[in-house]
């Protein structure tokens, strides 16, 4: 079998596995990336929107501490704050550093990163290419990792001396060493060979878990491998009940529902409405948010123009608050034909500044829907978009509670409490992706000659080898569209009681199902295979966040409760942690009380505006902090 | 509104394949990539295709499709006729793997061969000023989503093997000029463009720019300008002098 000896095994290359790699690297770490795609294909190309970077290019008044507001706001204060104020401090720095490599921003008058507004974030503060940003990342990355080869080419005269591309190849098990990390066992795509990696640390950086739901924007290989791989491995997941469903998704035609339509379309004067015209997100500003957001459309329009004077129209809003009006509405009657609501930017810029701020959306629809969006309005629904939940690490290093395993990116979980905000995802990559390269170097070095073994191959390879050996079994395909309608239906936008259980029932059937799999055909290139060998992922984290789901009995961000409509202060402090057995069984999720936020930081809020989250016992805690800074 | 659509898609591995006949289930408003998933669920489950995005943004579904290179993801089935049969191969100017999935690692490896980004030692990140107007030109040819369709087209190499040695493609060579044209890039680049990646061998044919699915003006706007430097110092009167006098 195939054998590679590495410091730091790096699973995923999307923006937070690839900077995370190059980390390693920078810190002399031998260091693998493995990807289930091509090298720069990773879903990291879809986002649009931008990276948010209290740079203060366009608004000076715009920091660290804004943005940090913005964030915990978003999270409606569940996020894990030290996450959060790392976050907001680092990722100017880490925006920077990619001008550095090459990378080519929109600029502003002055010759400086230009930035955008978005939804919850008070200042413009998104850097942005047009709407293809994420792409713009993966490349400038991918080309950083290539100069680094280069590098390493000149020195060593092999450009893969210290870090090397395992591209479609699919990691199905952790090794282990007793309770550490000892590297991780996976198929090539390809010829459907299996390889071993031997290594001390791995950092899961593998993205989300949308494929479980039949509505997304994920692609096919969001299939929850980390959040999988790290239950299997003994490690925890938190706040899997957290789930974003973006609100604007195309809705036709059917091959492309789910697909995202960017946030800048809001962002840049698009408003929605509903089949009687009406700009209905008027009617659906929360109250915690009554005082930032503006009563009337003229307000709301002025704001685009002078910021100063006006409050942001409502369309604004974070996005699970838009994505709930939106459902709302199309549950009242009032949707669009094909069963969304109608965006509009055709009436509110003109054509020519459309195809220069939108460029990939109005291609995207002109070659998809055939809908030119310069001359009539998109029809939009809600997607699932992003998972909140994921691997419990420490803010600071990326560290899991098994030694040897990181996580950074979307598979991590904390940062972004019960709801992200857009823009906040392609920054966590790139803060969160470093320091989880330096956690996992450092660790590394901590070991000095010690290094760990490597066991439990052979089980790993019956276990991936299964699907191809059993006979007469059921088609995976249908597996897996049963768990996504189910997911889709049950467990979705707006969760029940009942339906969440009944998800579950299914979910144990499909459990046993999915053992039963046959893939016909070779090992070579055999995506039935493959899908057979995703299925134990989607369904272990599915069970995580229907279970998770079933016990908050609140509704907070991207968890919405039809029979709990509310939000609790009590809940606020509980973090659902869930665990599972090696073999998968005994999904166990627990209660953990959230950390209390540090004085500095929490002083950094009104009193009352805290008092719309918090306990009386916490706001006594804050009252006391309060009075220690005065 | 759905059809029984009449599909041809090559199946094969290892420097061997064949045509396959199918019919297939089509509905209103698919694509081609859509019917292959399809093919893949009902009736060849281990029918290999390339894929992520399915929104024309990561560039994995390259195909030919009736014998044109295409995304699978963006070619709407209402563009074609009912009863027509739709064939769907490989790219042909890469290995086949197996069925529609080919080696594309010629691609990574010229990559590689590119010297990457070179700005000034003494500008810090964050230092960077730079006109709108200015980043444009590079900024088209970094919309490109690396499907390969401009190295599939190119006949430098879809019908020369022997040529992939010694040039780069469109992409790389649009790589090449997207870094002369950065405003903060100080490394020579025309010499090599010539003589090491290939340039001289593009005739212009502008293959390249028609398959580019993000209509990137390849051959105009990064080809050409590209050549026309690499000219202008090959045959500067002066530098050839400088040339010269320098080598005695």
């Amino acid at each position: 079998m195939e054998r590679h000896e590495y410091d730091v095994v790096v699973i995923g290359a999307g923006g937070a596995g690839l900077r995370a790699a190059i980390e390693a690297r920078q810190q002399g770490k031998r260091t693998a990336i493995i990807c289930k795609s091509l090298f720069g294909k990773a879903h990291t190309v879809m986002a649009e929107g931008g990276a948010a970077a209290a740079m203060g290019n366009v608004n000076s008044d715009d920091n660290w501490m804004v943005h940090f507001r913005d964030t915990m706001r978003g999270g409606k204060f569940l996020n894990n704050w030290r996450m959060a104020e790392l976050h907001a401090k680092e990722a100017p720095d880490r925006v920077w550093e990619l001008e550095a490599w090459g990378a080519l921003f929109d600029r502003t008058k002055d010759g400086k990163i230009s930035q955008r507004n978005f939804g919850g974030h008070e200042y413009p503060r998104l850097a942005h290419v047009g709407d293809r940003t994420g792409l713009e990342m993966i490349r400038t990355l991918q080309q950083r990792v290539v100069a680094l080869q280069q590098e390493d080419f000149e020195v060593h005269g092999d450009y893969e001396a210290y870090i090397k591309v395992f591209a479609e190849c699919t990691v199905t098990r952790l090794l282990k060493d007793g309770d550490a990390i000892s590297g991780a066992f996976a198929y090539w795509r390809e010829t459907g060979k299996f390889i071993v990696f031997d290594a001390p640390a791995v950092v899961l950086a593998t993205g989300g878990i949308g494929k479980s739901f039949v509505v997304t924007s994920n692609s096919w290989e969001y299939t929850g491998d980390g959040h999988a791989l790290a239950l299997l491995a003994g490690a925890n997941l938190i706040n899997m009940e957290f789930i974003q469903f973006h609100p604007t998704g195309m809705v036709w035609p059917p091959s492309v529902r789910g697909i995202l339509v960017t946030e800048s379309v809001r962002g840049d004067g698009g408003v929605l409405t509903n089949s009687e015209g009406r700009r209905f997100m008027f009617d659906y500003i929360p109250d915690v948010f009554k005082d930032k957001y503006a009563t009337t459309e003229e307000e709301g329009d002025r704001w685009y123009t002078d910021q100063a004077n006006n409050r942001r129209p409502p369309e604004l809003l974070p996005r699970d608050e838009v994505a709930r009006a939106i459902n709302a509405e199309v549950k009242a009657g009032r949707g669009s034909p094909q069963g969304g609501v109608f965006l509009d930017v055709s009436s509110r810029l003109p054509a020519a500044e459309i195809i220069k701020r939108l460029p990939s959306m109005h291609h995207q629809f002109k070659e998809l829907a055939d809908v030119d969006i310069t001359a009539e309005p998109m029809q939009v629904g809600p997607t699932c978009h992003y998972v909140m939940g994921g691997v419990e690490v420490d803010a600071d290093t990326g560290a899991a509670s098994v030694p040897g395993l990181f996580a950074a990116g979307e598979v991590s979980g904390g940062m972004h409490g019960s709801n992200r905000l857009g823009g906040n995802s392609l920054s966590d990559l790139l803060v969160f992706g470093r320091r989880a390269g330096a956690g996992a170097a450092a660790y590394v070095d901590s070991l000095g000659a010690k290094r760990p073994q490597v066991t439990g191959v052979e089980e790993a390879h019956a276990e991936a080898l299964a699907p191809l050996e059993r006979q007469g079994g059921e088609n995976p395909y249908e597996v897996h569209h049963e768990l996504q309608r189910t997911m889709n239906d049950l467990v979705g936008i707006i969760r029940k009681e009942n339906e969440v259980a009944e998800a579950l029932q299914v979910v144990e059937k499909l459990k046993e199902r999915a053992t039963n799999t046959t893939a016909p055909g070779g090992k070579i290139y055999n995506p039935g295979w493959h899908l057979a060998i995703d299925l134990r992922n989607m369904l272990l984290v599915s069970e995580c966040v229907a279970k998770a789901a079933l016990l908050r009995q609140e509704s907070r961000g991207g968890h919405t409760r039809d029979d709990y409509p509310a939000m609790e202060p009590e809940w606020r402090r509980k973090l659902l942690v869930c665990s599972a057995k090696p073999d998968g069984s005994d999904v166990q999720v627990v209660e953990k009380t959230q950390v209390s936020m540090r004085g500095d930081l929490i002083t950094l809020f009104d009193r009352a505006e805290l008092s719309k989250y918090l306990t009386e016992d916490e706001l006594a805690e804050y009252d006391a902090a309060a009075k220690e800074l005065s | 509104m759905s059809y029984k659509g009449k599909f041809r898609v090559w199946r094969g591995e290892g420097g061997e394949g064949r045509l396959e006949d199918f019919t297939v289930e089509v509905n209103e408003g698919e694509v081609v990539l859509d019917v292959i998933h399809r093919l893949q669920a009902t009736q060849a489950p281990d029918l290999a295709v390339r894929w992520n995005c399915k929104a024309g943004k990561c560039g994995s579904c390259s195909m030919e499709i009736n014998g044109k290179p295409r995304l699978g993801c963006m070619t709407r089935m209402s563009t074609f006729t009912e009863d027509e049969t739709i064939t769907v191969t490989p790219m042909r100017t890469f290995p086949v793997i197996k069925d529609l999935v080919t080696d594309v690692s010629y691609n990574y490896q010229k990559a590689r061969e590119i010297p990457s980004f070179t700005p000034p030692k003494d500008v810090k990140p964050g230092e960077y000023r730079m006109q709108q107007i200015d980043v444009e030109r590079s900024q088209e040819f970094r919309k490109c989503i690396e499907c390969f369709m401009c190295n599939n087209v190119c006949h430098v190499i879809r019908d020369h093997e022997e040529n992939k040695t010694h040039f780069a493609g469109p992409r790389f060579l649009m790589r090449i000029a997207e870094l002369d044209m950065h405003p903060y890039d100080v490394a020579d680049r025309k010499d090599s463009a010539q003589e090491d990646h290939g340039l001289g061998y593009c005739n212009i044919t502008k293959c390249c720019t028609e398959v580019c699915p993000e209509h990137i003006k390849i051959t105009d706007n990064a080809l050409i300008p590209m050549k026309e430097r690499v000219v202008d110092r090959k045959y500067d009167p002066l530098v050839w002098l400088g040339n010269k006098i320098f080598r005695r």
